[in-house]
């Protein structure tokens, strides 16, 4: 990975401050996550190997960004989505977790959602899986999961 | 006012070797001039997101300068934006905002503002340096010098609109453009042909 294209969620924030203290890795903040998949699109085309890191209710405004600029261009790009809302129950009352699966499926993006640190060789499979396909693949980061890790936040949202 | 044959002309004339990010009217015309297609990106299929994918290839490839012709319009929709490339600030960016004040290819209907000045709202983003122009004899007269200063760089143009019947060209080869254009840019940047076939057009 050379750049982390991210705009930070709850999730994701214990990958944001790992980032955040590796050199080899430059930060790409966006002010909203439809910019994110252009961006690395632009990055991937200059000869770059960046990734995203969105929330799943950013990801729904990132809609036609993934559309037309990373499955219509066939853009080999992992993208990692704060899976808020999420729990192992299936009992949510946050739409934003209710929705994602779904909106997956019918983007026809495939994914591999982290629970625990059991779950983790599933990160460089994706990678595997987006290089191999030319075609951006999904790691979904679950709530709960984030509360377990070291640095992990307990707050909701953006 | 300034017509976009005009401005894409004068553009061309002093672009070098600078990757050209287009859309919208701006492709149409530059298409019609540009002596490197191999460096040219007409952002199809990605609506008004021409702005950030000239931001990563301009953090991507810092040495080589990145032009990008986006439009009012367009840049209302990805006003962050202007913020996120000024918070980067790659100094390898110039960004032309065309104004017309009006959606050109959906036939002319206006724009929902009172009138933005792009340069004053980049500004206020904290570019580096932004300017504005109504017509082309200064236009081409500033250019070189702008294109030798530090970016991130905002330079609005106001262009005469002119309104398209045609709409949207929307066809399997005309859709096939963006994602073959990107793989030859790939190619020319990095010197590598390693970017398969992936989507649904090619």
């Amino acid at each position: 990975m050379s750049h982390y294209v991210t705009l930070p969620d709850s999730e994701t924030a214990h990958m944001y401050e790992a980032l955040m203290a590796e050199p080899s890795i430059t930060m790409v903040p966006v002010s909203r996550e439809g910019e994110a998949i252009p961006v690395a699109a632009g990055l991937f085309v200059a000869g770059q190997n960046p990734v995203v890191s969105i929330q799943n209710a950013g990801l729904y405004e990132a809609g036609d960004a993934l559309r037309g600029l990373a499955l219509g261009i066939g853009l080999p790009l992992v993208m990692f989505i704060g899976y808020r809302g999420h729990n192992r129950m299936g009992d949510t009352a946050d739409t934003a977790a209710k929705y994602l699966e779904p909106f997956l499926h019918m983007w026809r993006v495939d994914y591999f959602v982290i629970e625990s640190d059991d779950d983790l060789d599933r990160v460089p499979i994706a990678f595997e899986r987006a290089a191999k396909t030319n075609q951006p693949f999904a790691v979904a980061i679950g709530t709960e999961y984030a509360k377990e890790s070291p640095s992990g936040t307990e707050s909701e949202g953006e | 006012m300034i017509t976009y044959a005009d401005a894409c002309r004068v553009l061309n004339e002093s672009r070098g070797e600078a990757v050209a990010v287009t859309t919208m009217t701006q492709t149409k015309y530059w298409n019609q001039i540009s002596k490197e297609p191999d460096l040219d990106i007409g952002i199809a299929n990605g609506m008004s997101k021409a702005s950030s994918v000239a931001l990563g290839l301009a953090l991507g490839d810092p040495e080589r300068s990145v032009l990008c012709l986006d439009a009012d319009g367009s840049l209302l929709m990805n006003f962050g934006s202007l913020a996120t490339i000024a918070g980067m600030a790659p100094k390898n960016l110039y960004h032309f905002v065309f104004n017309n004040g009006i959606y050109s290819v959906t036939g002319g209907q206006p724009l929902p503002t009172a009138g933005v000045e792009y340069a004053k709202a980049a500004e206020a983003c904290g570019y580096a340096s932004t300017h504005r122009f109504e017509d082309v004899e200064s236009l081409d007269s500033a250019l070189p010098e702008i294109l030798r200063s530090p970016g991130p760089v905002l330079i609005e143009i106001i262009v005469k609109g002119e309104p398209q019947a045609e709409g949207v060209d929307q066809t399997w080869e005309s859709n096939a453009k963006m994602p073959l254009q990107l793989r030859a840019l790939r190619k020319r940047l990095t010197g590598n042909d390693d970017w398969g076939p992936g989507g649904p057009f090619i």
